[in-house]
């Protein structure tokens, strides 16, 4: 990292212009790394960079992405923030979101766990548990729709032969997020157990043998020697799981059509983006949702790593402010 | 001893329970296209594989140009994955192997660029599109994927550890090129990383929904997923039909994963501790 720091703002020019007390050519002679590392650079600029400055551009514009765009400032915002069908989505997707990602990772690490044990048929189960998560969304949700299906579903089938009254899965609010819930669920606890697995595999077993020498309760090995060095990998399933479970948008699409089912019970954030956008085309209206959503992102990635990551960092800092207010010196004195 | 032997029983139960259910729905896929309709509409429902497949195929074939289809998308996904494998594995090699100005500043940029969520840029990326007059043109599905953050990131990681600084000098001793050592020198030993970096990017490419929705707007040229479900719009009361459809889209992934499969998982964890 430190190597070539003194070059750092002028290092974005490729030309061939070196500085005086740098020896000559030395960026010419980097042109063959460039050109390189170029085309992700270009294609970056074009459809990516660009898109995301325009977008702040169109969002302050009433805009069918065809006539002219009319300037309206940040009304768009304004009738975001007040509007209900808005919160609703944000709602519809916090409460899926939790009620995949909670029993998400709670499953994977349960399975993570008898994996780490189990020596045997360990490459057939990892390719069991993973075979959900290359199956394509629109092909599992189509399954799990007629599993779910309110007259004819197999669970109602179940529910009906032993006894219990049918449920309108796909009608009723709960049962529309308990089954989009289900799908995501389905669709990523394996994945999230392998790379569990992989984390327990990296814990050296001397850990395990010293707490075993100390007369430590698998319990306990548990919760206070596995948990805490899982924490790097427990983060990065959360955020990934955060980054994904806030954009769900497919399940939804797939199993309850454009609208969210019945009262929107289904509409996601993206849904909600996608409506806007391209079924109303009300461009500017669709990058504000898309803002708003990036903005969530950023706010639960920080939450997550402040819960999960950032341990260390907090004892640290209450220290610091400790020390800041005297308090450490008093309680020396 | 014993509670070891208790414990690796226990294991077992535990993951064969979860096999079960991870692998129930694809059977009950099967089920449903290898029957007619009213019979897993009946109660009790048919529970077992019904002698109905190929008739319920034959039905999708009729009702949509599925193969058309799927050669739109097996084009999209192969020329995505051949692209995204050259330019990745190239920028990584530059970034992993080389010193040269701003290196570390410009892959920062690069990590950077991982925070951009894709939902963010819809509307904008399809308003570019339409301005290039990409849009219902299968290059709106290729060019703008054809290099990732991702996979340079990953392959950059994979080469720094895999590629011996003494071979890059003794292809530079043999007056070889940035490019002759790149094909000479990082191609033979990244093999592995691009056998993984190829299945990853060809199956999230097969599996891609919402942008290929909003982008292959032309009735006749719908990529798979986005024809599947129209069929399931369309025609979703023929359970058995969909449910066929559902079943051809997906096996040809099912083949290159588990042809794929055990590297992939290994290394897709690894690419994970790695963060």
């Amino acid at each position: 990292m430190a190597v070539t720091s003194k070059t750092l703002p002028t290092a974005v020019s490729t030309t061939a212009e070196p500085a005086p007390p740098k020896p000559p050519g030395r960026f010419r002679q980097a042109l063959p790394q460039y050109a390189a590392i170029s085309p992700f650079f270009i294609l970056f600029a074009i459809f990516g960079a660009f898109p995301v400055l325009f977008s702040i551009w169109i969002s302050f514009h009433s805009w069918d992405g065809i006539g002219e765009m009319k300037w309206v400032g940040l009304e768009q915002y304004s009738y975001l923030l007040a509007d209900p069908k808005f919160w609703q989505s944000i709602g519809n997707t916090l409460i899926i979101w939790v009620l995949s990602t909670v029993p998400m990772l709670l499953l994977a690490l349960v399975i993570a766990n008898a994996l780490h044990n189990a020596t045997r048929f360990r490459s057939f189960y990892r390719i069991a548990y993973f075979i959900p998560n290359v199956t394509s969304i629109v092909a599992v949700t189509m399954v799990f729709g007629s599993i779910f299906s309110n007259n004819f579903g197999l669970l109602n089938a179940f529910l009906q032969s032993i006894g219990v009254t049918k449920i309108e899965w796909l009608t009723q609010p709960w049962g529309i997020k308990i089954a989009i819930a289900t799908i995501v669920t389905w669709r990523w606890v394996g994945y999230n157990a392998i790379i569990f697995l992989a984390g327990l595999q990296a814990i050296s077993n001397d850990v395990y043998e010293a707490a075993k020498v100390d007369g430590a309760s698998p319990r306990q090995t548990f919760w206070r020697i596995t948990v805490p060095l899982l924490r790097p990998v427990i983060l990065f399933t959360a955020v990934t799981s955060t980054i994904g479970g806030l954009q769900i948008f497919t399940e939804s699409q797939v199993l309850l059509g454009d609208t969210g089912g019945p009262g929107g019970s289904g509409m996601t954030i993206v849904s909600y983006l996608y409506e806007s956008a391209f079924l109303d085309n009300q461009f500017g209206y669709g990058a504000a949702i898309g803002w708003a959503l990036f903005i969530l992102i950023v706010l639960f990635s920080i939450v997550n790593w402040r819960l999960i990551g950032g341990g260390d960092e907090r004892t640290a800092r209450r220290t610091a402010r400790r020390v800041a207010t005297g308090k450490e010196n008093a309680d020396a004195r | 001893m014993r509670a070891e032997r208790t414990r690796n029983v226990i294991s077992h139960v535990v993951l064969m329970f979860g096999v079960v259910l991870s692998i129930f729905p694809f059977y009950w896929m099967v089920v449903m296209a290898s029957n007619t309709t009213p019979d897993i509409f009946s109660y009790p429902p048919k529970l077992v594989i019904g002698p109905h497949l190929f008739e319920n195929m034959g039905k999708v074939l009729d009702n949509i140009d599925f193969f058309g289809s799927m050669m739109i998308t097996l084009v999209v996904s192969l020329a995505v994955t051949v692209l995204v494998l050259f330019f990745d594995s190239l920028a990584a090699f530059a970034f992993a192997k080389y010193e040269f100005p701003g290196r570390d500043w410009l892959f920062g940029l690069l990590l950077a660029t991982f925070m951009i969520p894709a939902q963010l840029s819809l509307v904008p990326q399809f308003v570019t599109l339409a301005e290039f007059g990409w849009i219902g043109s299968l290059k709106a599905l290729i060019i703008p994927g054809a290099a990732n953050a991702f996979g340079i990131f990953w392959m950059r990681q994979y080469a720094r550890g895999a590629i011996p600084d003494e071979l890059i000098s003794a292809a530079k001793v043999d007056g070889a090129g940035f490019f002759r050592q790149y094909l000479t020198v990082g191609i033979p030993v990244l093999r592995p990383g691009l056998a993984f970096l190829g299945i990853f990017t060809f199956i999230n490419v097969w599996n891609d929904y919402l942008w290929p929705l909003i982008v292959m707007t032309d009735p006749n040229k719908l990529p798979l997923q986005v024809a599947l479900q129209q069929l399931n719009g369309i025609y979703g009361t023929d359970y058995s039909m969909v449910m066929a459809g559902a079943l051809m889209s997906v096996i040809p992934l099912i083949g290159v994963f588990i042809i794929g499969g055990r590297h992939f998982i290994a290394d897709i964890a690894a690419g994970a501790m790695k963060f």
